[in-house]
């Protein structure tokens, strides 16, 4: 596996946990009752600890001086490697934890796989993220349920929020060439391999949720190469503000 | 130095050392200086970057200047290397430490409705009055570490540091 190749694997994890926990801190203050507000923002903050590790290990391996910090502030849209699910905008609260249900399932199957990453490190952030991100699993899972399988109105929001990111969903499946590469170093996991333990799980929860399972499959792509929905860019400009109006800025 | 270590409180928790909760794991003299390898709790916790200080200023206190503080990944950290004395004092404290939660069927929806459908047949007993009958609120608290929940006999609210 060329460093290059393990640098965009690792910014793929990185980005990915950094983007999805920054839409979670735009909740702040605005939870449906504090309780939630609070839960929210501590997923949020299990994800940014985490994105600060990936994105730590692939500054080093790029090896040309970007620590996290100008990874995460110093980039533009089309230099992030995060999936386009957790690009899409909050939207209202089943929306939300739809996302979030569909993330966190493949999230965990991923960490797990890597557990036993040759990388060292990768199999050290993936030990210790994974039994985070079992919480927020059952987190996520328990919203679905409890939405699907409520009103009639949170029944037809969580319905459609499932429908809409559906699409988006698909890309977390689909290896490409640094896929492949992490795959055969036995660094990354066989994403491919991911899709039936995570539609068995997903299923089940929609079953329980009353919830009907999407039946097409058509995934949009790109986000992973960084070919992203125009969502990235508005979310970009509000978490870089800061750095790139007082570059350096510190606390 | 481990005394030292040993009267560094964690900054949430106060009644329990940086010791007790087991993230500090190793001590030693290299070349070079002392090094002492931590390992975080949870990820996020924003209180790492404290601790990390806290440690460097009490230790540079006893006249160790320069010691490196490092974070260790793995193994990842796990609430079995919690001191027992200090789930009791967690306990007193007003928490539920980890570990404490027994077999039964907690009470099942919280009075705004908006707690989990599903069980995991267990209940975390009342940190204050020894009661079963207690309810999830919230799988996060004020901290990630932990969880609120309800007790319904003596209906205070209480965390529950999560078994980890």
């Amino acid at each position: 596996m060329t460093p290059s190749d393990r640098f965009d694997f690792l910014l793929r994890m990185g980005d990915s946990t950094l983007v999805l926990a920054q839409r979670l801190s735009e909740w702040v203050g605005k939870g449906p009752v504090i309780e939630e507000d609070i839960a929210l923002t501590n997923v949020g903050l299990d994800l940014i600890g985490q994105a600060r590790m990936w994105l730590s290990y692939a500054g080093e391996v790029e090896a040309r001086g970007r620590d996290e910090d100008a990874l995460a502030f110093r980039r533009d849209a089309h230099e992030f490697r995060n999936a386009l699910l957790v690009e899409q905008p909050n939207g209202d609260y089943a929306e939300t934890m739809a996302r979030q249900f569909l993330f966190d399932h493949w999230h965990l199957l991923a960490l797990k796989a890597m557990e036993r990453s040759r990388d060292e490190r990768v199999a050290a952030i993936a030990a210790k993220s994974s039994k985070e991100v079992a919480y927020h699993v059952e987190r996520s899972t328990d919203w679905v349920i409890r939405l699907g399988d409520g009103t009639d109105v949170s029944h037809r929001r969580m319905q459609d929020a499932v429908d809409g990111l559906w699409m988006f969903a698909g890309e977390l499946f689909l290896p490409d060439a640094v896929d492949a590469a992490a795959r055969e170093a036995g660094v990354g996991p066989d994403l491919a391999a991911l899709a039936a333990p995570w539609r068995s799980a997903v299923g089940a929860a929609l079953a329980e949720a009353t919830l009907t399972m999407p039946g097409d499959d058509w995934a949009q792509r790109g986000g992973r190469q960084g070919r992203h929905t125009e969502h990235l860019g508005h979310l970009l400009t509000e978490m870089q503000f800061l750095q790139r109006a007082y570059p350096d800025a510190k606390w | 130095m481990w005394r030292v270590l040993a009267a560094i409180p964690d900054p949430e928790i106060p009644v329990v050392s940086i010791v007790d909760l087991g993230i500090v794991r190793s001590v030693a003299r290299e070349e070079g200086g002392v090094v002492v390898r931590v390992t975080p709790t949870y990820s996020g916790c924003p209180a790492t970057d404290w601790i990390l200080a806290a440690i460097r200023d009490e230790l540079a206190a006893i006249g160790v200047p320069d010691a490196r503080v490092e974070i260790q990944l793995a193994p990842a950290w796990t609430t079995d290397w919690m001191a027992a004395d200090a789930k009791r004092r967690m306990r007193e404290f007003g928490i539920a430490p980890p570990g404490c939660a027994v077999a039964g069927s907690p009470s099942a929806v919280d009075v705004r409705g908006i707690s989990p459908l599903r069980h995991t047949g267990v209940v975390v007993p009342c940190p204050r009055c020894g009661s079963a009958r207690t309810r999830l609120t919230a799988q996060f608290g004020s901290t990630a570490c932990k969880a609120l929940y309800r007790c319904d006999e003596c209906l205070e609210p209480f965390d529950y540091f999560k078994p980890h």
